[in-house]
């Protein structure tokens, strides 16, 4: 059986970065539980516009849960109150008739507000780029077995390179770090034979991008590793940890 | 040199610095509870305690300024960490929820780490620089713990010390990368641990003097 809710949402509208932001009251009515959340906003935007008012600017693309664009805080939490989940893949069934809804940014010194729910990620591409690259070569695929990789540490690289740059561990985290972020990176190429060459290197480029980008300090809190939609898990954080002062105390780079 | 002032300067840096120094401050508070569980023994056997550490001499001085220099490590950069973390988040949510991951230790850090600050500061006016002249340690710390203000203040700090390290303890070893599926469990356990260790150890000893022994 169909069922339908009710809902108040408290939503954060900002015209433009640097411009001051308010809440706004809007309700959702009769809404499918069936429906995601993005779809659900949808249906807010639609009444919006037939009424002749600006509609809700939110970040979405793929709306499967890879993509890493949408996100928005939910009643404090990154994502809505599911584990495991991004909010274009989070289910109105969770929410019951008669919520409020508080929905907010990310927010981060590193992440301004473009628009509404909208918020500049670049902070997460500069820290790709301070990482670097990685020497394989172009061309048809390299025989399967020319590099051994053992299947423990292709495991662990492939939880890490689960992230998929959403910025929810830096809106989770009540320091505003990057660290989640970072390890992930860090971990994904560092497990591997193809990532160790440069692997000083990154550490170090990229923890001096974090710290030059606004970012806060990991205190390890752990928020990060509730939320993260894909669970990446801190022990990504301590690797991270390693890495750096390896790079520092046995390696030439500085 | 200057690779070593990005080392420590940077965020992990300072993160290590101040594991590092919590992580000695840890150490010393398990050594100041073996010497203050001499208080169980009576006058004779604490003073005879404190007699005989005072006759290492200048290795307690040495001890004294390294505790001096990590204090001073651990607050300045506690306090630049607690700063650039406050700064990072220029607008703050109107609601904040917790996905589970902090604890009442990990969210409290830089508070109880003040209060245990403000509280070294008169522990130290009231016991260390106190004065000997006409009293011996003993009797000093047993005056105070029949103070019931003295009593109560006394132990409340120490559940707040307790609050610290609980999380401070295993978050030293992640600070360090030392987090493994194998043994992270066990790390977790024994903060746990050593936080009960340390607010029972330091907080039943004043209470045991005020009720049990006179002063
Ligand atoms: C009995 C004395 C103390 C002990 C045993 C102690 C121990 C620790 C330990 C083990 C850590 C964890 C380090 C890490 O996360 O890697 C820590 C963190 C911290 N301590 Fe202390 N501490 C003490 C006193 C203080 C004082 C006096 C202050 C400040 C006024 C302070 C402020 C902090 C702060 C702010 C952090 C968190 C740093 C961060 O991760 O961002 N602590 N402490
Ligand atoms: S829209 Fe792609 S992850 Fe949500």
């Amino acid at each position: 059986m169909k069922k339908s809710i009710d809902l108040t949402l408290k939503i954060w509208r900002q015209e433009r970065t640097g411009e001051k932001g308010r809440f706004e009251i809007y309700r959702a009515n009769t809404i499918s539980q069936d429906m995601s959340f993005l779809e659900m906003l949808d249906v807010v935007n639609e009444e919006l516009t037939k009424e002749g008012r600006e509609p809700i600017a939110f970040d979405n693309d793929c709306r499967e849960g890879i993509c890493g664009m949408c996100g928005a805080v939910v009643n404090g939490r990154p994502h809505g109150p599911e584990k495991g989940t991004t909010l274009c893949q989070l289910h109105m069934r969770h929410f019951s008739d008669g919520d409020t809804l508080v929905i907010e940014p990310w927010r981060s010194r590193a992440f301004p507000v473009i628009k509404d729910l909208v918020t500049d990620r670049i902070a997460l591409d500069h820290l790709i780029q301070a990482g670097g690259y990685i020497s394989v070569n172009v061309g048809s695929a390299p025989e399967a077995n020319s590099i051994p990789v053992s299947q423990h540490h292709s495991d662990k690289s492939m939880d890490a390179a689960a992230c998929i740059g959403c910025g929810a561990c830096i809106a989770a985290c009540p320091n505003g770090s990057a660290m989640l972020f970072i390890g992930a990176k860090i971990s994904h190429l560092a497990l591997l034979p193809q990532g160790k060459p440069e692997a000083a290197r990154r550490a170090i480029r990229m923890v001096k991008a974090m710290d030059q980008l606004g970012f806060g300090n990991c205190s390890n809190i752990t928020e990060c590793q509730a939320e993260c939609p894909k669970e990446i898990k801190i022990v990504n954080i301590a690797r991270l940890n390693r890495e750096y002062v390896k790079a520092y105390l046995v390696s030439e780079e500085k | 040199m200057s690779w070593l002032f990005s080392f420590i300067w940077s965020s992990l840096g300072r993160k290590l610095l101040m594991a590092l120094t919590g992580f000695c401050f840890c150490m010393f508070l398990v050594m100041h509870l073996f010497g203050n569980l001499m208080l169980y023994g009576g006058r004779d056997a604490f003073n005879g305690y404190a007699e005989k550490l005072h006759q290492l001499g200048v290795l307690v001085t040495v001890f004294e300024l390294g505790l001096l220099t990590f204090g001073i490590i651990h607050v300045l950069t506690g306090s630049i960490l607690f700063y650039q973390n406050f700064a990072a988040r220029p607008v703050r949510y109107a609601v904040r929820a917790s996905g589970g991951g902090q604890t009442l230790g990990s969210a409290t850090m830089p508070y109880t780490g003040f209060l245990v600050l403000v509280f070294v500061v008169f522990h130290l006016i009231d016991f260390h620089f106190a004065d000997r002249t006409n009293a011996t340690i003993y009797d000093i710390v047993s005056t105070a713990f029949h103070d019931p203000f003295h009593l109560a203040t006394y132990i409340f700090v120490m559940i707040v010390v307790a609050v610290h390290v609980s999380h401070g303890f295993w978050s030293a070893f992640q600070t360090f990368g030392l987090n493994h599926v194998k043994y992270m469990p066990l790390i977790k356990g024994l903060s746990l641990a050593f936080a009960f260790v340390v607010g029972l150890g330091f907080g039943f000893i004043p209470i045991y003097i005020a009720l049990f022994r006179g002063q």
